[in-house]
This record gives structure tokens, sequence and C-alpha cells, in this order.
């Protein structure tokens, strides 16, 4: 017989969000647990963006990991860079000169000023203001270009370098930097108009994603996020790194922690970092842009000039007596004018030979020997005078070039521990975490990522509100997934 | 002659010159087929990483691809076109492979950025080495990211792609 229920009940739909879905920022996926239209559960599933960052880092040198950092936040990738910069230079022991300080922390405000235009586009377009998108990209276009001045590229930029910067600025970047600070206020102002008061988007902000002081410390939230609640908490102002100790800036913080005050904050904190980059337009120091250290940064490549750019006039010579037949410049000689068997003496071709040097570079027994003016004479002539000493010239640029080489090819040598440093990016605080062996790689480089914590505050967000919502949480916690899976 | 001119109508406009009336164009099937389906690429919005923004920066005001017919829509179902922006990884791969289905032919793909194209610096125990390996890519835009100049040229040769078009998606393909 047929069982009929007395009570009237409802079940709990199982909705999948993501991992394609326009508003979910990326590959994001969400399982909702939904009665009616209000959440009662919220799953986030991350890693559908794990690339093994992490992993890889620890199989390059410190010097070729700084790319990687780039394509983590790949929103305001310059504050990663300076982030990965700052913590090797504490692990290294070195300190940036004054004038690379204040470059970096220029370009780091101008990504914190990217990265919250990118963030109101997207947070408004999820809402339903199209408007903005379009604003936000034409300033986001701007810093792009002054971006592309500086270093030539757009997005991933790799401009700040271990020690210092890659170079420096020229004065038209400057110039036109100032042009952007100037206008910028007044483009805030035209955001502002356009959503600050408007109604439906007051409907869909306050009082949504309300979060109390106490539980987004608990939470371990960073950046705007807690300061929306209230918490004036800012790497930049309690653990100074590069210039910040010399500017003058204030933290913005918000009182009711919903998402409406962390809208606000961010809109001031663009006020603000327009802010530090005229200050620091105006203290920026004459001198030098890489650190002196040259255990730990790149040496100018000017010193080995006399043998990478030979004036063709070169020849290079392989001693009977002293080559053990390792074959290691047969292999490195791009080409192969080098002939000879395992364990016997090599010969070079002159005919063939292209004065490169770099059988040079790779000889380990010192039995190659640079002929200057030695280009078309014969075998006997040459081995007359190979026997005779080098111009110290030449000694010198060879010892040069094979330092730098091996340099490059092991990296520099970290001295043995562990560290952890912190910088404040745009969405929170990024910090990593290195433990060093001693070798010219890092033993386990860890990654604390600002966006994977506030992906874990999701549910807590979104509990007791309608689907709806669930939009504006992911907005306005700014997650980027390459960041929090790695 | 394969057209009856009878039935066109031809207007006298001098003795012995007939011409055809105002708006009427003559064409093959395949040429004007070809070229709506040129004029008015949909791709779906499908970001997985860096090169989404790129993408999102060239659908913006400075780049604007709404110019070339290229809008980009938020469901597969709606799209013909899917620009495969970022690393896929073989959690994702998948998920890719399933957006793609659900696109209705005619589709086209375009792998957009080192990573879609060979896995770029991420040769990795969970990338895909390139989304080539389980999709039939047409239009490979290099770039780490590619500039919005170079997806757009991309999009272009997509569309000269299209314009030489014969059967391709007809039943007896």
């Amino acid at each position: 017989m047929l069982k009929v229920e007395k009570t009237f009940e409802t079940r709990e739909l199982n909705v999948n969000m993501g991992p394609q879905h326009p508003a979910t920022h990326g590959v994001l996926r969400l399982v909702l647990d939904i009665d009616g239209e209000t959440i009662v559960k919220v799953t986030p599933y991350v890693g559908y963006l794990h690339r093994g960052i992490e992993k890889l880092g620890e199989s390059l040198s410190y010097f070729q990991a700084l790319p990687l950092t780039d394509r983590m936040d790949y929103v305001s990738a310059m504050s990663n860079n300076i982030g990965y910069c700052v913590a090797v230079e504490k692990l290294f022991g070195i300190e940036a000169p004054e004038r690379a300080k204040f470059i970096r922390t220029i370009v780091g405000e101008m990504s914190r000023i990217a990265n919250h235009l990118l963030w109101l586009a997207t947070h408004a377009l999820d809402i339903g203001a199209m408007t903005v998108f379009l604003y936000c990209f034409r300033e986001r276009e701007w810093i792009l270009d002054l971006y592309e001045m500086i270093c030539g590229a757009r997005l991933t930029v790799t401009y700040p370098r271990i020690g210092g910067v890659r170079n420096d600025v020229p004065q038209e970047f400057l110039e036109s930097l100032w042009k952007f600070t100037d206008e910028f206020p007044s483009r805030i102002l035209e955001y502002e108009t356009l959503i600050d008061q408007n109604r439906i988007w007051l409907k869909r902000t306050v009082g949504i994603g309300v979060i109390s002081a106490e539980e987004a410390v608990n939470w371990g939230m960073t950046g705007p996020t807690l300061r929306g609640s209230g918490i004036p908490y800012d790497i930049r102002k309690h653990a100074p790194y590069d210039a910040y100790d010399k500017v003058d800036f204030d933290v913005p913080i918000g009182t009711e922690g919903d998402t409406y005050d962390r809208y606000r904050c961010r809109m001031l904190e663009l006020r603000q970092s327009n802010r530090i980059i005229r200050q620091c337009i105006e203290k920026l120091p004459k001198g030098p842009i890489m650190a002196d250290a040259p255990k730990f940064t790149l040496q100018p490549k000017d010193a080995m000039f006399p043998v990478t750019h030979p004036t063709k006039q070169h020849a290079y010579y392989i001693e009977e007596k002293v080559c053990k037949g390792c074959g290691m410049c047969l292999r490195a000689c791009p080409a192969k004018a080098i002939t000879g068997e395992k364990k016997k003496p090599h010969k070079i071709d002159q005919a063939i030979c292209l004065q490169c040097a770099n059988c040079l570079a790779v000889c380990k027994f010192k039995g190659l020997k640079i002929v200057p003016g030695g280009k078309g004479l014969s075998e006997d002539k040459l081995k007359e005078l190979a026997a005779a000493p080098l111009p110290e010239e030449i000694t010198k640029a060879t010892e040069h070039l094979v330092e730098h080489f091996t340099f490059v090819k092991r990296g520099p040598r970290a001295p043995e521990g562990e560290l952890y440093v912190a910088t404040e990016v745009p969405k929170g605080e990024l910090g990593f975490y290195f433990v060093s062996d001693g070798s010219g790689k890092p033993y386990r480089m860890r990654v604390r990522a600002p966006s994977f914590i506030h992906a874990g505050c999701l549910p807590r967000l979104c509990v007791g509100h309608l689907v709806a919502d669930v939009i504006a949480a992911i907005g306005t916690i700014d997650i980027v997934l390459g960041e929090c899976d790695r | 002659m394969l057209i009856d001119m009878s039935t066109v109508g031809l207007i006298q406009v001098e003795e012995d010159i007939k011409i055809l009336p105002p708006n009427v164009i003559i064409t093959t099937f395949d040429k004007i087929i070809n070229w709506g389906r040129l004029s008015s690429i949909w791709p779906t919005t499908f970001g997985l990483a860096c090169c989404a923004i790129e993408m999102m920066a060239a659908g913006a005001a400075h780049y604007d691809f709404d110019r070339f017919g290229i809008i980009f829509r938020g469901s597969p179902r709606q799209a013909d076109c899917m620009i495969v922006a970022g690393t896929v990884t073989k959690k994702m791969a998948p998920v890719v492979r399933r957006v793609y289905d659900q696109i209705p032919e005619p589709r086209y793909v375009v792998a957009m950025g080192s990573c879609a194209c060979t896995g770029g610096i991420f040769r990795t125990y969970s990338t895909v080495q390139g989304c080539d390996t389980f999709l039939p890519v047409d239009v490979f835009v290099p770039g780490c990211p590619p500039r919005p100049e170079t997806l757009l040229e991309g999009m272009m040769l997509l569309q000269e792609k299209i314009r030489k078009e014969q059967a391709r998606w007809s039943p007896w393909r």
C-alpha cells in the first residue's frame, strides 16, 4: 500500500556551479546545497588549475623560479615578483639599493591599482553593471601601457630582480605616470558616480556576506577582505619592506564587514596607492639599481666582451698535452667544428669555427687556448703562438666568462636555513617559505596564497543568503585561481 | 548558365543593355554560408588562467572585438567557437572536452597561449602538454600571454580558414 506523508516536506537540491561559469573568476567549482533559493551548505572544490609551481620551483635555481611567480596571481604579477624578490633577498642576506626600492614601490602600487580596477570591473559585471567594466579597463590599459614602457611586457612582467630591478626607468615613463596620477582621482569619482549610491548596487551588497572582526581573524583573512571588517592590519605598515617606511599613507578600514564595506575599502585604497606613487616619484633618489653582491647577483657583461664579442681575429686551439678528451667542448660547439675520439686529444677545424668561445667556457682542464690574431694561420704557427703568454685583458675576460657561466648554470648558493617572508599584495598577505640546504635550488618552496585561504571562507560568507549572493561573495573576496591552486 | 535569367526580371537601361535589378546578389551557397559564419564568431567565455585576462582586455573597449562580430557568450550552447585561454591541467581536461562537446556544430577551437599550445613552461606532472592532445585545434596563438593584437590576428586567421571551407560540416563529410 502506498504510504502518504502527512506533512509537506521539501528536499534539498544539489547544484554544481563551475568550473566553467562566467562568474567564478576562473575555474572554481562550488557545490551548493540549496533549500528553495536559500543556501544551506557550500563546498568549494579547488585544484582545477594546479600546475605544480611549488614543485617546479624546487627544480629551478632562484633566478629561474622568478617568472613562475608571474603566473600565480596574474592580475597583479608585479606584486608577486616583488614578494618573491624580497623573500629571496632576505634569504641571501642582501639588500636592494635605495633607487631600486623606490622603483619597486612605484610598480607595486601600480599593480595594486591595476588589480583593484580588474576586481571592480568583474565584480560590477557579475552583479549587473556593465558600464563599470568598460570604464575600468580603460584605465587598466593605461597602466599596462606604462608597464610596457619599462619592461616591454603587459601582464607577465618579471621586471623586479633579486637584488634590484631589471633596468632603470626612463624619464618619459615618470612623466607619463605623473600625468596618470593627476588624472586618476577624477576617474575614481567617475566609477563612484555610477555605483556608489546606486540602489541596485546597495541592495546587492549592503548586509551581504557579513563577517565580524573576530571571525575574520580566525578564518585567516588578510588584505582588504580583513580590513573591511575593521582591522587595520597591513604588512606595509607593520613590517615595512621596500620604501613603504619612507612614504606617508593611511590604511582604510570598514565598520560593518559586509560586501559594501569591502568595496569601499578597495576604492579608498586606490586613492592611497595613487598618493604613494606621487610621493615616490617626488622622492626618487639617484644611484645604482642593482645590489653590489657579486656572489648573489649577475655581474655586468661588459668585462667579458673581449671574449664573447671577439673581433673575429681570434683563433681557438686545443693543446694536445693538456686535453684529456672528455668531449665537453665537442658537445658545446654549435658549429660542430671540434672532432676527436673519447680520451684522445680533440681538434678544431679552423675553417668551420665560429669563434663563439663556448668551448673555452666549458673546458675543465684549461686545455683550450685563445690565440689573438690567429685567424687563418697554419696549425704549426698556432701551436707556437699558443705557447706564448696571453695579454692580460683576455685572461681576465676568460676567467670572468667561466665564472659567469658556472654561476648561471649552478645558481647562487643560498646559506642554509629556513625563512618565511610576507608581503602585502593586493589580495592580502602573500608569504614565501623557503627551506635551503645550501645549494643553488630551494629544498622546499611553499607559497602562502591569500586566494586559497579566502576560498576556504566562502561557505562562511554564503550560508543563509540567496543563490544570487554567492556571486557577490565570490567577487568580494577577490580570488584568483592561479594563485589558489598554484 | 545555371541561373534562369527570365525569372530574375532584368531591367533594360539602354538599347541592348540589360542589368540585374537592385538588391539582387549572385553567389554560391558555400560563399554566403561561410561569409555568415566568419563574420559572427561567438566564442564562449571560458577563461582558464592568465590568458583569460588578455582575452578580457581584447573584449573590452580598447581593442574591441565586437567590431569583428566576435561577441562572448556565457553558455557553450549559444557559441560556435572556444578560445582555450590558459593552462589545461589533467583535472580540467575532461571539463574542457565536455564544454567543447556542448558547442553545436560548426565549432572551432583556438588554442591561446603557450600553455594551451604546448604546455609552456609548466612541464610538470599535472599539466596537459598542449590542448591539441584531446581537441581538434584550428588556430594556435603563441605567446605568454599573447597580446590582444596577437589574439586578434589569430581570430582573423580563423576567419580566413572559414572563408575557404567547403563542405567541412556537411552530413556527407
